[in-house]
């Protein structure tokens, strides 16, 4: 029972405590290029997590067996696997999507996301925790990509998911669906995310402090008594 | 004329950061002051130049005649990353105030994607040898160009009163949107 608590911990944190791309500002190379639209986003983040569910899994099996002057080298052999077979798997079977990603599907063996989830955690914990690990990660991961593609697809074509969202009359912004719009976007995400956490803090805080006065009020009156 | 073209469009039009989202994580970490953010752009430089003959051989030497195109992206990797190591070792051995200056951002540059990503780009659109070096040089200064132009607009930064929220790595995002708008004026240059 505890056990399975602390594994949903673990696939928790990675949405929201160590978001990869809100909290620690990796993987910032995919979110910003390939969010034209949210498919896009998504299709992205599912080839991610799949690569870092399938790397952390191995790295955390192999782990005692890889000397750690060479391990970095060995993580990136074993992602480097997993990409290419994302890649052909992807090239053979949604061929469109694979030309609207571009080289950036290749381009998640340097995606310093996977690379840090094996070197911080996948690399010191048990299979099963790494694996739940990656599963958070990537969730959060997509949750990221899925926002940011579907603000930039709303005001950039009007749609989200290709479905109308907003009135023919709506001039579409083009500037959401170029590469200005991209950073400008994910510079004001993070802003209201910071602000939103500051603000959660800081009424745990006065609450924490109000329950503190009221507690020694109750006992200053008990003493007077 | 040709190769000029090559080297203009990825200097400036298509920018390598502004443009194509690559090497973003340098972007963001080192590009606090113009001295350190010179030195990572001439470093990238260099390594992107070397990397991209390196690959260009390989690839068209080594993987097309045997049909082994599908451990392109392995087999770049290990290239980039053992040139780094080799490019490190080369430069501690020879000058040691390159190495001061150059030789804490070397370990960084492996997993920068401009340089594997220039390496795919070469391959993807089949430029010949000659066309490779160029691109990858104007991709090198087009680097520096950003890094730098950020560096000097964050060095300002520093001084101004930014809501607490936005400081850091928003602000920076947000700048450098603008920095991709201002870039965009380029657009119809070539």
């Amino acid at each position: 029972m505890k056990k399975e608590k602390t594994l949903l911990q673990e696939f928790v944190k990675g949405i929201d405590e160590i978001n990869p791309v809100m909290k620690q500002a990796l993987g910032l190379c995919p979110t910003l290029a390939v969010t034209v639209s949210a498919i896009n986003g998504i299709a992205m983040a599912l080839a991610t997590t799949f690569v870092l569910m399938f790397s952390s899994l191995m790295i955390s099996i192999i782990r005692k067996l890889i000397p750690s002057q060479v391990r970095i080298a060995s993580y990136i052999v074993i992602i480097a696997t997993f990409v290419t077979i994302a890649d052909l798997v992807m090239k053979a079977k949604f061929p469109a999507m694979s030309k609207a990603l571009g080289p950036f599907v290749p381009l998640i063996v340097v995606n310093c996301l996977i690379l840090g989830r094996a070197e911080a955690f996948a690399s010191k914990n048990n299979p099963l925790k790494a694996l739940f690990d990656a599963l958070g990660n990537g969730a959060g991961f997509l949750i990221v990509l899925f926002i940011m593609g579907s603000i930039r697809e709303l005001f950039g074509s009007r749609t989200i998911l290709g479905f109308h969202i907003l009135p023919h009359s709506f001039e579409p912004m083009l500037i959401m669906i170029l590469p200005a719009g991209a950073f400008i976007t994910l510079g004001l995400l993070m802003g209201f995310k910071n602000a939103y956490t500051e603000r959660v803090k800081r009424k745990e805080r006065e609450d924490i402090v109000k329950n503190y006065r009221a507690v020694s009020k109750l006992e200053s009156t008990n003493q007077g008594l | 004329m040709e190769l000029l073209i090559i080297f203009l469009s990825a200097s400036i039009v298509n920018n390598f950061v502004l443009s194509y989202f690559l090497g973003i994580c340098p972007f963001i970490g080192v590009s606090n002051k113009i001295s350190s953010a010179f030195s990572m752009g001439l470093a990238t430089t260099f390594v992107m130049v070397l990397s991209a003959t390196v690959s260009w051989l390989l690839f068209n030497m080594i993987l097309v005649p045997y049909n082994l195109e599908f451990l392109q992206i392995p087999s770049f990797i290990l290239v980039i990353a053992s040139l780094v190591q080799f490019v490190e070792m080369v430069i501690k051995k020879v000058s040691q105030p390159i190495y001061r200056a150059l030789g804490i951002f070397l370990p960084l540059i492996t997993t920068n994607c401009a340089i594997l990503g220039l390496a795919l780009l070469i391959s993807m659109r089949e430029y010949s040898f000659l066309e490779s070096i160029f691109f990858a040089l104007g991709a090198g200064i087009g680097f520096i160009f950003a890094l730098m132009i950020m560096a000097g607009i964050r060095e300002e930064l520093e001084l101004t009163d930014v809501p607490k929220p936005f400081r850091g790595a928003p602000i920076t995002l947000i700048t450098a949107g603008l920095l991709a708008l201002a870039f965009m004026g380029f657009a119809g240059m070539i």
